[in-house]
């Protein structure tokens, strides 16, 4: 593919034919307890694509400019996670400073997500796809979309779901796994459209 | 296999380092509120430190909110009422404020940070509330499975509590918790001795703290408690008193008789006290002293379940019945109850059907 347009296929990809919540089924935990209600579906998901976006560059800068001309690429699972963990913390306290009702909206979502394997994981791809500096940023980028879609479509529907009648078994995360399985499958639509690994 | 070894903990201090570094300037820019001023029912003013949850801050203040969980926003216990500096409701608080406490600006503390001046109105009992170091002075066998357990107070040296009220015990790491957990106790002291304070504690077994008194701690061990905590004492009326208990519920009513006898009452009080079998009475003694002491005073024990070698002639069957056959109208009467769930709400039917208005029960469920 034309190198300039790379950037742009992989953002695509990430969205759609690659989305991280639905084929790789990662970033599961806080999609499922928090896709209840579509307000703090939305906050969960313009955090999570704001923290990818950034941890994405940031790891790749550590990664690239410190672990691979030190010889300590094997080191980047702690190290992302140390990052991650950090970032997260600094921006909370920006955003508790600077907006109250963004902190509300925000605020504690964010400890949810240094834990949340997506972002992680979003890091540890790009490692292995060896990602340019510029496509690791729409790579997290894409991926963060992907996910508050993901999240958005949930919420959407479990928003329905709840005039529902449903098995008392299925109530809650079950039904949630059953939908996200299907939602899934509806994703794998896209995926002959491109492919990005 | 020594350089690499090196360089990587090398690299990961250094990272690690810089990313602390990054987070200490952070801490002390970013998320440095300065010093705020805490108001406290318009009368008490605190300068403290911003930036941490109300629960702590006002903690450091030696001023105490009852909270089960530690401050982990999951028991809903530690609201307060906060008229101004407060800014919005966070979702972590609002699953436990209702409608009318939005409306009187109910507040989580452990979930609130403070970040400017605060006004906020707790109830006054709660400047009462301290943490107290102590020493085991006592330990006596009740019956089979509760424990008479008094304290000797060090620091501070007296407590102000009413009849009826109740601490939280801290029991510290042992084996059955890695962490210290609170539980709450009725007072069987009298108030007026400030420089003790006695619990009876039944034992339940596997249970984290009654274990720990029962099979751990031992005369002159120190504890640590805070308190006194609870709506549950006697009201100043004319009203006659119908008490019940069961078990270790005694300990809150003790200390009620305790007081009115020292301040010589003389309104008509009956006290049933409901038992399995002779085993699971105790404290006669102490009871015949009072109703000698108290001439209106009526301690009415009753069997469920006497056993043959129990020679009991006094009531038998279930409080509930005892306490029926023996109301007449509960016309002018408040009832103070203690014990079990199960008891309580078994006993609160009855009390309502004879007629006792259910605002004038008050109980403490030992749940
Ligand atoms: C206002 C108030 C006053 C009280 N006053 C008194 C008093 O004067 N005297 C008194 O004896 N009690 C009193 N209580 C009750 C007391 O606070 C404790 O709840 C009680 O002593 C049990 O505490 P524990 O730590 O031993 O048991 P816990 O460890 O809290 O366990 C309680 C029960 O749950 C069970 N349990 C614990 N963990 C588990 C688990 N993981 N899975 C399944 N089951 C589990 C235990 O076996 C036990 O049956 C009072 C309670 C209140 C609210
Ligand atoms: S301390 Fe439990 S909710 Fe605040």
């Amino acid at each position: 593919m034309n190198g300039s347009l790379y950037p742009v296929a992989i953002l695509f990809a990430a969205i759609f034919t690659n989305n991280i919540l639905l084929t790789n089924y990662l970033g599961m935990c806080s999609f499922l307890s928090v896709s209840r209600e579509l307000k703090t579906s939305v906050g969960l998901g313009v955090a999570v694509t704001f923290v990818m976006a950034t941890t994405s560059v940031l790891n790749w800068l550590v990664y690239n400019k410190i672990l691979v001309p030190l010889e300590l690429e094997y080191l980047r699972f702690i190290v992302f996670i140390i990052v991650i963990a950090a970032f997260v913390q600094i921006v909370e306290m920006v955003i508790e400073r600077v907006s109250e009702t963004l902190y509300a909206a925000l605020g504690i979502f964010l400890p949810l997500i240094t834990v949340n394997c997506a972002i992680l994981g979003v890091s540890l791809f790009m490692v292995i796809r060896e990602y340019s500096f510029i496509e690791s940023f729409t790579f997290g980028l894409g991926s963060g979309i992907g996910w508050f879609l993901a999240i958005l479509a949930m919420a959407g529907i479990r928003q329905k779901l709840k005039k529902a009648r449903l098995p008392k078994g299925l109530e809650g995360a079950g039904i949630t796994l059953v939908i996200t399985g299907m939602m899934a499958m509806a994703f794998m639509g896209f995926s002959g459209m491109i492919n990005i690994g | 296999m020594l350089p690499a070894l090196i360089t990587s903990v090398g690299a990961i201090t250094g990272i690690s380092a810089f990313l602390a570094v990054l987070m200490v300037i952070a801490d002390a820019t970013i998320a440095n509120y300065g010093e705020v001023k805490i108001t406290i029912n318009d009368e008490k003013e605190f300068v403290v430190k911003g930036g941490k949850p109300l629960l702590g801050t006002l903690m450091e203040q030696e001023i105490f909110i009852p909270s089960a969980c530690g401050g982990r926003g999951s028991c809903g216990l530690c609201k307060v009422k906060v008229e101004k500096g407060a800014g919005q409701y966070l979702p972590t608080e609002l699953p436990w404020i209702s409608e009318e406490e939005k409306a009187e600006n109910v507040r989580l503390s452990c979930q609130l940070k403070v970040k400017e001046d605060l006004s906020i109105r707790i109830p006054d009992e709660l400047f009462n509330v301290k943490e107290f170091q102590a020493t085991v002075a006592k330990i006596r066998d009740l019956t089979h499975d509760i424990k008479e357990v008094t304290f000797d107070l060090n620091e501070p040296s007296e407590i102000s509590i009413r009849a009826g009220q109740f601490v939280q015990l801290r029991v510290p790491e042992y084996e059955l918790t890695d962490e210290p957990v609170y539980r709450a106790y009725s007072a069987a002291s009298v108030p007026s001795d400030k420089r003790h304070v006695e619990l009876e504690i039944r034992y339940v077994p596997n249970g984290i703290c009654t274990t720990f008194v029962h099979k751990y701690l031992k005369e002159g061990d120190p504890v640590v408690f805070n308190g006194p905590y609870g709506e549950f004492f006697l009201r100043d009326t004319e009203r006659e008193i119908i008490c019940i208990a069961g078990g270790s519920g005694m300990a809150p009513i003790k200390s009620i008789l305790l007081d009115m006898a020292e301040k010589g009452s003389n309104r008509r009080t009956r006290y049933f006290f409901g038992a399995r079998s002779k085993r699971d009475l105790f404290l006669l003694d102490e009871m015949k002293e009072l109703e000698e002491r108290m001439p209106n005073f009526r301690f009415i024990p009753a069997l469920s379940a006497p056993e043959p070698e129990d020679d009991w002639d006094g009531e038998i069957g279930l409080i509930t019945d005892v306490v029926a056959k023996h109301m007449e109208s509960g016309d002018n009467t408040e009832a103070y109850l203690c014990g079990s769930p199960g008891m309580i709400d078994a006993c609160v039917k009855v009390l309502t059907d004879k007629g006792v208005p259910e605002e004038l029960i008050y109980y403490d469920k030992f749940g």
